[in-house]
């Protein structure tokens, strides 16, 4: 009697098990992206009907984490198309291979100083400055000075009103360190004040230090969040125009675009090794440069288009930023030591 | 008899086949990953471990933390366990059932449960916010070592308290009363003659505790910060975000090595265990008579109450509030993904897709379970037989969850193993973790099947199948159906080993939980919610089939 119901709770195990398969037909592009992607329904409805190509989104993770997914898995992809590398993961990406170069007649719109890479294997899409934005109501209420350079938000009047982003798993977070290393140098005998004499002073002036960008721009931040309680953040220059107020009739944060302050984060695609469905891969590509997928960027994921025929919002194009001098952080260091840097500050913000 | 003999010798090397590929192959490619580059020893990733004070300080802050999660643990426990020896009071082995609830309960529901009440939207800071008309939380236990202390004394309180109260019960009172009659009282008693006489249960419960909070993943990641990161969690930081895979490989072999340590200790005393003066329990209980007696049972049982219960009560009440008002809200919304949501499928598809490999999980660790409990402890086995592979079968305990997921991500990515994209990596990890429960559930009851009735079967007639089928199964289906409910709850709740080997779009309940979690949001927070009810109530009626079926104790554990 008992064995009769252990197999016919199998059995239906079983049956509950098969009952569910997904189907579908027609090519489907699978895009590997990081959390932050996004494009709009309509835009994407447009693609879809006009290339007969499906296009899944698969949100892998921050940056970071979608790179070394990728590495991982490198010959046998999650996807088709990855979307989100950036210039500071980029030579993790292209060491271990996991491209298939594509260059997009649409580059001919794209400034030089965005193709990085000149075996194509990435293709630039987007760029934005990683810079410390601040709440202007905060400021002016609380009749305190905006920091104008690093080195003095380790000032006790900024005690407490920073978050940033763990560089470790956030790509905001990591530019951020990049501008510290710029701004500040590494140790050595000479200097006498290095980024991670710089970060230990940071961490005794009660910084936070999130996981990544979305929790701490809308879970931390003053103007992002109603539990924020921070009025500084670790965010992009091209942040402040979605802080606009129609009531105030302007954006109620800015951005710190003092020289040094900001790093350039170039974000870029690439065909996936691996994939079965390439021609279709490199139509994916061309859409994101075209100009109806530039033109969104600004909207959809709050950083500049490449193309430089894709226009600008009103809004953006009046309180986005972009700073005259960003940190200068030579391609080949982040390359060399983006590693021993992390892990240095690592040992620095636990200790 | 020729082809019997065969077919058996078949049916036992599947397991060990399955063992052998799935988790003696990825260890090994740790230990050559962290130690063999290009075919020369490389040492790089041990050099950094001693080199680095953070490795080290990783290192002792475990261990501090292991240490005071479970000298609280113990010591919360103990008075209870005296209670729950030495009292008679209604609704006692009820009481004691239900304290082994956390046991089944996911890490991520836990985490979301104690959010629930201490976090920045918990119930604590809107009462407090309200009351005092605050602007700010005002507790903030998110990343402080507090609250990691008492989660784990959440998690490991029941296992203390039945080990030691289990070892009490059947101790003779008489040395204690001939110490009570020569004068000893209060701390003296305690200190002189219960702790010596307990010695054994607290030290075993100590080990046991102290293995659960050394390894701890979920719980850290979810509430602490960068200040308390476990081994376990330092080695899925650095392979999955740092992508030191050199490092974490070494980190990993310092864990299993620490492990394993420990559980050969524990093994060790829980023979120690064995051989006491044994009296009946019934004896030992009496019913309470004075008002200090009256206090201190009910001090004790609604210490019980208010640690086990308000988390959960708080969790499931917090699911159906938005603003103060009854909402549905949070449940509706699992059904759908919105635009830009950081989830790949709905939560919904995670539910069903959590159940499919649950199922999965169970019909392959029950067979393979049932096979190796055979292997162990079928009748007319040579005693080395068992004393060889009882361990072998108990050591994908001893392996964390996250080393054996980062064992997987390393071995199993070259044809004919390449199971990276594959779904089935997914099942092959829970059975992996629940093979053990099953052969821990099913080997008592094989060892106790007397040996006349293999003989009464084989003079009948029957041959080993059906001896096998009419006679010892029906013996052992308790066992098997407490181990198949162990196997299917372990993997709805499987965490640290799904991190590595999930992708996102065959996401499993606890991962999509933990994904919301880490979402700013009230919308996300709320969803997290309501999953993590929803995954509480299939554990509690797992837990409750557990509780009823099986007959007494806690199985071998």
């Amino acid at each position: 009697m008992r064995f009769r119901n252990l197999i016919s709770v199998l059995v239906f195990l079983f049956i509950l098990v098969f009952a569910v398969k997904a189907q579908d037909d027609g090519v489907t592009i699978t895009i590997v992206a990081h959390d932050s992607f996004n494009v709009s329904e309509e835009t994407l409805n447009i693609f879809q009907e006009e290339s007969g190509i499906t296009i899944e989104i698969l949100r892998a993770g921050d940056a970071g984490q979608v790179v070394n997914q990728s590495v991982l898995s490198a010959g046998n992809p999650l996807g088709d198309v990855l979307f989100g590398v950036d210039n500071t993961f980029l030579s993790r990406a292209l060491n271990a291979e996991i491209f298939i170069p594509y260059e997009s007649p649409l580059l001919e719109n794209v400034d030089e100083q965005f193709i990085l890479d000149e075996d194509y294997n990435v293709t630039p899409i987007d760029y934005g400055d990683v810079c410390i934005n601040y709440d202007i109501p905060y400021f002016e209420e609380n009749e305190l000075a905006v920091p104008e350079s690093l080195a003095e938000l380790t000032a006790p009047e900024y005690a407490g009103l920073l978050v940033v982003e763990n560089p470790a798993t956030s790509s905001p977070g990591l530019a951020f360190l990049m501008a510290t290393v710029a701004e500040f140098g590494e140790p050595s005998d000479d200097n006498d004040y290095s980024y991670l004499d710089f970060w230990s002073d940071l961490v005794a002036n009660d910084v936070l230090i999130a996981e990544d960008w979305s929790t701490a721009y809308f879970g931390n931040f003053t103007q992002g969040s109603e539990d924020g309680t921070y009025p500084l953040v670790v965010s992009y220059a091209s942040s402040p125009p979605f802080t606009y107020n129609e009531e105030l009739d302007s954006a109620t944060t800015a951005s710190i675009v003092a020289d040094g302050t900001c790093f350039r984060q170039i974000e870029f695609a690439g065909i996936l090794d691996g994939t079965e469905h390439e021609a279709e891969a490199q139509q994916v590509i061309d859409w994101m440069l075209s100009v109806e997928f530039q033109q969104e960027v600004p909207d959809q994921m709050y950083v500049f288009p490449v193309n430089n025929e894709a226009e600008l919002p009103e809004l953006f194009a009046e309180y986005a930023q972009i700073p005259d001098v960003p940190a200068d952080l030579a391609y080949e260091a982040i390359e060399e030591n983006r590693d021993t840097w992390i892990q240095s500050w690592l040992e620095t913000v636990v200790d | 008899m020729r082809l019997h003999k065969l077919l058996w010798y078949g049916l036992m090397s599947v397991p060990l086949l399955f063992l052998a590929i799935f988790f003696f192959y990825p260890l090994i490619s740790i230990f050559s990953f962290s130690l063999i580059d290009n075919g020369a020893i490389d040492l790089s990733g041990f050099v950094t471990l001693v080199t680095r004070p953070l490795y080290r300080e990783t290192l002792l802050r475990t261990t501090w933390q292991a240490t005071l999660s479970t000298l609280l643990t113990i010591g919360l426990a103990l008075p209870a366990a005296y209670v729950f020896t030495r009292y008679q009071f209604r609704g006692k082995s009820l009481l004691l059932s239900l304290t082994t609830l956390p046991f089944v309960l996911p890490t991520v529901v836990v985490a979301t449960a104690f959010m629930a009440i201490v976090g920045p939207r918990g119930f604590l800071n809107e009462w407090l916010m309200q009351l005092f008309a605050l602007d700010e939380a005002p507790i903030q236990l998110r990343g402080t070592l507090a609250i990691i202390l008492i989660v784990h004394v959440f998690y490991n309180y029941a296992i203390a308290l039945r080990m030691i109260t289990g070892y009490w019960s059947n101790q003779s009172t008489n040395i204690e009363e001939a110490a009570q009659v020569l004068g000893a009282k209060g701390f003296n008693l305690w200190w002189s003659i219960r702790l010596p006489i307990l010695r054994p249960a607290i030290l075993a419960a100590s080990v046991l505790v102290f293995i659960f909070t050394f390894t701890s993943f979920g719980v850290i990641l979810i509430l602490g910060d960068l200040q308390f990161m476990t081994l376990e969690v330092q080695i899925y930081y650095q392979a999955r975000n740092l992508f030191n895979l050199p490092l974490a490989a070494a980190l990993s072999l310092v864990q299993i090595m620490t492990m394993l340590l420990m559980m050969i200790f524990y093994t060790w005393l829980q023979k120690n265990i064995a051989t006491s003066n044994l009296q009946s329990a019934k004896q030992v209980a009496r019913p309470v008579k004075t008002t200090g007696e009256r206090i201190f049972l009910a001090a004790n049982l609604l210490f019980i109450v208010i640690l086990l219960f308000t988390p959960l009560l708080a969790l499931i009440a917090r699911s159906f509030i938005q603003d103060g008002t009854f909402t549905l809200d949070y449940y509706r919304a699992l059904g759908e993904l919105d635009d830009g949501s950081v989830l790949a499928i709905t939560p919904l598809a995670a539910t069903i897709n959590s159940f499919r490999i649950a199922s999965i999980t169970t019909i392959a660790a029950v067979i393979l379970g049932l096979i190796s409990a055979y292997l162990i402890g079928g009748h007319n086995r040579p005693k080395w037989i068992s004393q060889i592979f009882d361990p072998v079968f108990m050591l994908p305990l001893a392996t964390s969850a996250v080393t054996l997921g980062f064992g997987f991500t390393i071995a199993l990515d070259e044809p004919p193993l390449d199971l990276r994209a594959s779904w089935w990596i997914i099942p092959i990890a829970h059975t992996l973790v629940a093979i053990p429960f099953v052969v821990r559930s099913v080997l008592p009851a094989i060892r106790a099947i007397p040996e006349n009735l293999y003989e009464a079967g084989a003079v009948l007639g029957a041959n080993p199948f059906t001896t096998w089928r009419l006679i010892e199964l029906p013996l052992i289906s308790r066992g098997l159906i407490v181990g198949a409910t162990f196997a299917f709850t372990i993997s709805m709740g499987e965490f640290g080993a799904s991190l590595f080997v999930v992708r996102s779009n065959s996401s499993t309940m606890p991962l999509v939980i933990y994904r919301l979690l880490g979402q700013p949001g009230l919308n996300n927070y709320g969803q997290a919610l309501a999953m993590s009810s929803l995954l509480m109530l299939v554990c509690m009626v797992s837990f409750i089939a557990i509780e009823r079926i099986r007959t007494s104790g806690i199985g071998e554990f």
